[in-house]
């Protein structure tokens, strides 16, 4: 079998590339020239920076320090999450509790079943897959939970005003949030290998291994996504709905 | 006599501006007030206050005499109907809003309550069924109003409850209201119209800048 094996010269040629991308926009004027470059050279140096640090990391083969690169990565998803629901209260930390319920519970499900061992360089991976996803649906979450919280305002309180508790009055809300959240993963999954081959079974087969061996592990990230997203857009939207009451039930 | 509901130098901020100031007063079981005033006087923030949807920024409303900060909102609420101005109706069938009090309530709907309540409205029982899309603005009000009646309420607060209303479905509601105040129920009614302020009320409310300028008495 061909395994793909970039070297250093064909990755130059490659990056011709950038040129096309620089090319049209000086002459359509689009104005991105200097974002593309700024794009680029970080893609590159954070690659190569993450490059090296995972290298470190999978010779050290310690579970401890495995867990912490993966809950440091749970709090940058966190973090960035957290960006994008201004007005949650503690949106930091319902991110960092829902994407590491998620992310634990699939990676639990994952090693105990056997489809991946507690090694770096297979929990580190496959969790960075998880967890930005679990990102990507909390950042929706929280755009519409916090949009249907001033759009239907009125809904809510005249709910409260016939006496539903703070659950029952945003329960619609909350659930369309959950949606909202899910939906791109399920599309995905719909569209899988009709669409797009994914870039973990792309780049399974490019190192070598058989596309049946690498559609099984697709079929283990699309059921790991898909699980994930629930249980992070779940914990995340029950989690932040309280904070936009105060203790008199009272909508803020 | 415990007031029902009583105001004592009650303040209400929103950020800087004060939209209600210094209000005191005394509603007793039974009172049938018409609340007057000019546009962004602070009627409504009144009945917000009222059903506790706000707190007062300052001073104390006492409900029955207990402090209103000690009550359980929803337990509190459940006693008070209030109709907002602009009736907001969800879900999608007439039936979802008739049948969710009852669902906050964990009871099943009471199918002769709804109809009986039908009737009074002149209403026909098959608006049930009906998509809420469908309804017009009027329709909508009177489902409001059905829905906030299905348990008696002892308070019931109207904010222009009638405002989207033709001359004679204004009549069949304001006969309802005024049948429900002599069952006891108390009732505060914001409305622009003075001829219908004055029409049934026993007191008549007039708040002006955020103030009480004149309680007067009709009858």
């Amino acid at each position: 079998m061909n395994e793909a094996n970039i070297s250093f010269s064909s990755l130059m040629i490659a990056s011709l590339l950038v040129f096309v991308s620089l090319l049209f926009s000086y002459f359509q004027k689009l104005k991105l020239e200097k974002e593309i470059l700024v794009s680029v050279l970080r893609a590159v140096v954070q690659l190569i920076a993450v490059g090296y640090v995972l290298q470190y990391i999978f010779g050290l083969e310690n579970p401890l320090f495995t867990t912490l690169f993966v809950l440091l990565m749970t709090f940058n998803a966190s973090h960035n999450a957290a960006k994008r629901g201004k007005g949650i209260r503690n949106g930091l930390l319902i991110s960092f509790v829902s994407i590491g319920a998620g992310t634990g519970a699939t990676l639990a499900v994952l090693v105990a079943s056997g489809a991946i061992r507690y090694v770096p360089n297979q929990i580190i991976p496959v969790g960075g897959m998880i967890i930005s996803n679990a990102m990507v649906a909390l950042g929706l979450c929280y755009r519409q939970i916090t949009a249907d919280f001033q759009s239907r305002r009125d809904e809510i309180e005249t709910k409260l005003s016939l006496g539903a508790d703070i659950l029952p009055s945003s329960i619609e809300i909350i659930r369309d949030s959950i949606r909202t959240g899910m939906v791109p993963t399920i599309d995905s999954a719909k569209t899988l290998g009709i669409v797009s081959l994914p870039g973990m079974m792309t780049g399974l087969i490019l190192a070598g291994t058989s596309p049946v061996q690498a559609v099984r592990y697709q079929i283990m990230v699309t059921f790991m996504l898909l699980s994930t997203t629930a249980v992070s857009s779940f914990l995340a939207c029950y989690l932040c709905y309280r904070g936009f009451f105060n203790d008199r039930k009272q909508l803020l | 006599m415990t007031p029902q509901i009583a105001f004592h130098k009650v303040f209400y901020r929103s950020g800087e501006k004060a939209i209600l100031k210094d209000l005191s007063l005394e509603i007793f079981p039974g009172d049938y007030i018409s609340v007057v005033g000019p546009s962004g006087s602070g009627k409504s923030t009144f009945l917000k206050l009222c059903c506790h949807l706000i707190s007062p920024t300052e001073g104390s409303i006492l409900i029955n005499g207990a402090d209103v900060m000690k009550l359980d909102p929803a337990e509190l609420r459940k006693k008070i109907g209030y109709c907002f101005q602009t009736p907001v109706l969800f879900g999608r069938t007439v039936e979802d809003n008739l049948s969710y009090p009852y669902r906050i309530r964990n009871r099943k709907m009471d199918g002769g309550r709804v109809n009986k309540l039908f009737s009074l409205f002149q209403m026909d029982p098959d608006y049930l069924k009906h998509e809420i899309v469908n309804l017009s603005g009027g329709e909508k009000q009177r489902i409001a109003l059905i829905r906030s009646l299905l348990f008696q309420p002892e308070v019931l607060l109207l904010d222009e409850a009638t405002s989207a209303l033709d001359p004679e479905n204004t009549l069949i509601v304001e006969r309802v209201i005024r049948t429900l105040n002599q069952d006891g129920v108390t009732v505060l009614w914001i409305t622009h119209n003075p001829e219908q302020s004055r029409k049934y009320a026993g007191r008549l409310l007039a708040i002006e800048n955020g103030e009480i300028k004149s309680m007067e008495a009709l009858k």
